[in-house]
């Protein structure tokens, strides 16, 4: 990595603050229910599931009453979706930035990834006002929930930073990242807790790494839950690779942004 | 971090702002697209397994060879036609874009203004928008802070300063932009034809702050098609023509032999009969336009002042009864100066053969001040069905000219038009004598 792009970030690190302050303040600025709905999209995610998976397929939640087991993944996984989205397409949106000002172009990704973090919080705090309807303290393990979060603010800078780049050449990354998502939801424990899974799958569960941060995010609030630390290494393991991959791509592909996008 | 360490900026020491050594700018046309998909790619990749990347791309050098120094306190005026690599240099000045080959120095606090008002976002006041708009122009959070007051007055723009910018005119956006960019107190100022949007009084006062940085012993790069500008403020003018220095030297004569050039191109503008945005009939149609003297010789350069003619050549497709032809002049932002026809003469033209033919209007004293004029022509029928209409179908670029023939030149910055006129001045008398009629 080269040192140099690294200290230009750090020296626009105000214009990152304020591109993710303009992209949070934008957000809600127009929408008449600001920001609950950072709550009302995992909360009715949660209630479809629970009525689908919980109920009618009958998928086990280990012990802990299903609409929390649900939200509690629905929370961080919206935030990481709804990221992913946004930082993916980062670079497209802000065009005439792009094609007009000298900056770090990675803030744009960055930005996305750090105004998301509003939203998780808004949907963390209904998640504390859960457990307390169920009554459910969590353990001294809590003080590694930020730790957790921080996995997946750098899996999602990764990946989409990645995106980002290749979303400025070719635009079907924009087409195919809600499909990218939505077949992500799908092989994330999140409707289903990882040992649900038959045992033949689960090592390729190891391949994801919201798998594990997911997992270990589920364990930081709950007491009852074992933490799986072969899955969390690998997801720490693969993030790390893919932030590696993500800015080296990005910074190769960078200079030609402006000509191209 | 070039934050405490600015270099002197008095005119005394000579240091370089800017080291351009053998710049080069390749676009490679045809590959690089708006929205390339994959699916192109496979597409070539089927066509020519084995060819590799198509031959046949077209290579466009925005800039060749591009090399030139210079120093600090330096006004430097940059034109050329459009397409000429002008913007694709200041781009790369501004590290928005890189060069293919050859290196560049830059030094100190760079402020580049491409555009007024870059990442304004509509649903944002005022406020919001000088804090966003400073900061992606590279100001800290505190010297937006401390230069806030000072912004909004230099904006006009106090009442709205909490009002979503959606809600301001363009004027009132433009000024704002302008405004935040005015108080960038950079080291070197990189600005493209800004001074090309926005009212005259807007114009002013960019052109105003431009002249503060001179004086501060600043440097200035400045792109403009404003020639009366460019002479002047700039100290020095480099003229770039298909990607290529041309010629670098004092904008007086830089400007004469880039407007020299305009013969030629004179020519090719003005041809009309492909031009396809344009409604009518067609039963009749202009066809050119041409510049010429009164004695009938081509035109090179309008001034101001100028007596002149300008043929509008039109073909007819079959007999035309009672067309009128005319003319609509519009300033560069859009305001219509005037608008005049053979109607409005009282010319009744009972019948147009079909052919070939042309329409003269003499100018007889063209009042305009320098700047760039737009026009737009049209024929109309008896009944008034339109035969042909042409919006902003060329361009009339008025020249510094000495029109009050005193040796000071008029440039845009004293407005639009001017009328024949002199002054005469009367000073209290000293011994009963009269009043003496002062010059001009």
């Amino acid at each position: 990595m080269n040192f140099e792009w690294l200290a230009d970030f750090w020296r626009y690190r105000e214009l990152l603050y304020f591109l993710a302050w303009r992209d949070v303040k934008v957000r809600y600025k127009q929408a008449a229910l600001g920001a609950s709905w950072a709550i009302i999209q995992p909360l009715f995610t949660m209630i479809i599931f629970t009525l689908f998976f919980g109920r009618v397929a009958g998928v086990p939640s280990d012990g802990l009453p299903y609409p929390l087991f649900s939200f509690c993944a629905l929370v961080p996984w919206t935030y990481f979706s709804t990221t992913l989205s946004q930082a993916g397409n980062s670079l497209i949106s802000n065009a005439p930035l792009v094609t007009k000002v000298y900056f770090p172009r990675a803030l744009l990704p960055a930005a996305s990834v750090l105004g998301g973090l509003v939203d998780f919080l808004v949907g963390a705090s209904f998640l504390a006002l859960m457990m307390m309807y169920y009554r459910i303290k969590p353990g001294w393990s809590l003080v590694f929930a930020p730790v957790f979060i921080g996995g997946m603010v750098l899996l999602s800078f990764s990946v989409s930073m990645f995106l980002a780049a290749l979303n400025v050449r070719y635009r079907d990354v924009k087409y195919a990242l809600p499909f990218i998502i939505q077949m992500w939801l799908f092989i994330t424990p999140i409707i289903y807790p990882a040992n649900y899974l038959p045992a033949k799958m689960k090592p390729f569960l190891a391949f994801n790494p919201m798998a594990g941060l997911l997992e270990g995010f589920r364990w930081s609030l709950f007491t009852t839950r074992h933490l799986d630390w072969g899955l969390l290494g690998s997801s720490i393991a693969i993030t790390a690779v893919l932030l590696v991959i993500g800015a080296i791509y990005f910074r190769k592909t960078e200079r030609t942004f402006a000509d191209i996008v | 971090m070039q934050k405490g360490a600015l270099p002197p900026r008095s005119g005394s020491t000579m240091s370089q702002a800017i080291a351009v050594e053998k710049l080069s700018k390749k676009f490679v046309l045809g590959t690089l697209q708006r929205d390339t998909m994959l699916r192109e790619r496979l597409i070539s990749l089927l066509r020519a397994p084995f060819g590799g990347r198509s031959k046949s791309a077209n290579i466009l050098w925005a800039l060749h060879d591009v090399s030139f120094r210079v120093d600090t306190g330096e006004v430097v005026g940059i034109i050329g036609r459009n397409g000429a690599g002008k913007s694709t240099l200041l781009k790369i000045l501004s590290k928005i874009t890189y060069p293919t080959s050859g290196t560049l120095q830059v030094a100190g606090r760079v402020a580049s203004l491409l555009e007024v008002g870059t990442g304004f976002h509509e649903e944002l006041t005022g406020r919001e928008n000088i804090y966003l708009n400073g900061s992606i122009l590279g100001m800290k959070h505190g010297e937006v802070a401390a230069k806030l007051d000072s912004i909004v007055e230099f904006a006009g723009v106090a009442q709205f300063l909490d009002t979503p910018i959606k809600r301001y005119s363009t004027g009132m956006r433009l000024r704002l932009g302008f405004a935040v960019a005015a108080h960038l107190d950079p080291d070197l100022l990189i600005v493209d034809e800004v001074l090309a949007v926005g009212d005259a009084g807007f114009q002013r006062k960019c052109l105003n702050t431009m002249e503060g940085l001179r004086t501060g012993g600043r440097t200035v790069l400045f792109v403009s098609h404003n020639m009366a500008a460019v002479e002047n403020l700039c100290s020095r003018c480099i003229w770039i023509d298909a990607g290529r220095v041309c010629m670098d030297g004092s904008p007086r004569e830089v400007i004469e032999a880039y407007m020299n050039t305009f013969a030629n191109a004179r020519e090719a503008m003005s041809d009309l009969s492909s031009v396809e945005n344009r409604r009518g009939s067609g039963e009749i149609r202009y066809t050119g336009v041409e510049y010429l003297t009164p004695a009938g010789e081509p035109l090179q350069v309008v001034r101001s002042g100028d007596a002149f003619v300008i043929r509008f050549r039109y073909h007819a497709n079959k007999p035309v009864a009672f067309p009128s032809f005319g003319f609509r002049l519009y300033t560069e932002f859009g305001t219509l100066i005037t608008d005049t026809s053979t109607w409005h003469h009282a010319i009744d033209i009972p019948l147009v053969p079909p052919g070939d033919g042309y329409v003269d209007l003499h100018i007889d004293f063209l009042n305009l001040l320098p700047a760039r004029y737009y026009f737009s022509l049209w024929i109309t029928g008896p009944a008034s069905p339109v035969h042909d209409n042409i919006e902003h179908c060329a361009e009339l670029d008025v020249e510094l000219a000495n029109v009050y023939s005193s040796g000071r030149m008029l440039d845009s910055r004293s407005g639009i038009v001017f009328f024949p006129q002199h002054w005469t001045v009367h000073e209290p008398s000293l011994v009963g004598a009269g009043s003496k009629a002062g010059e001009q």
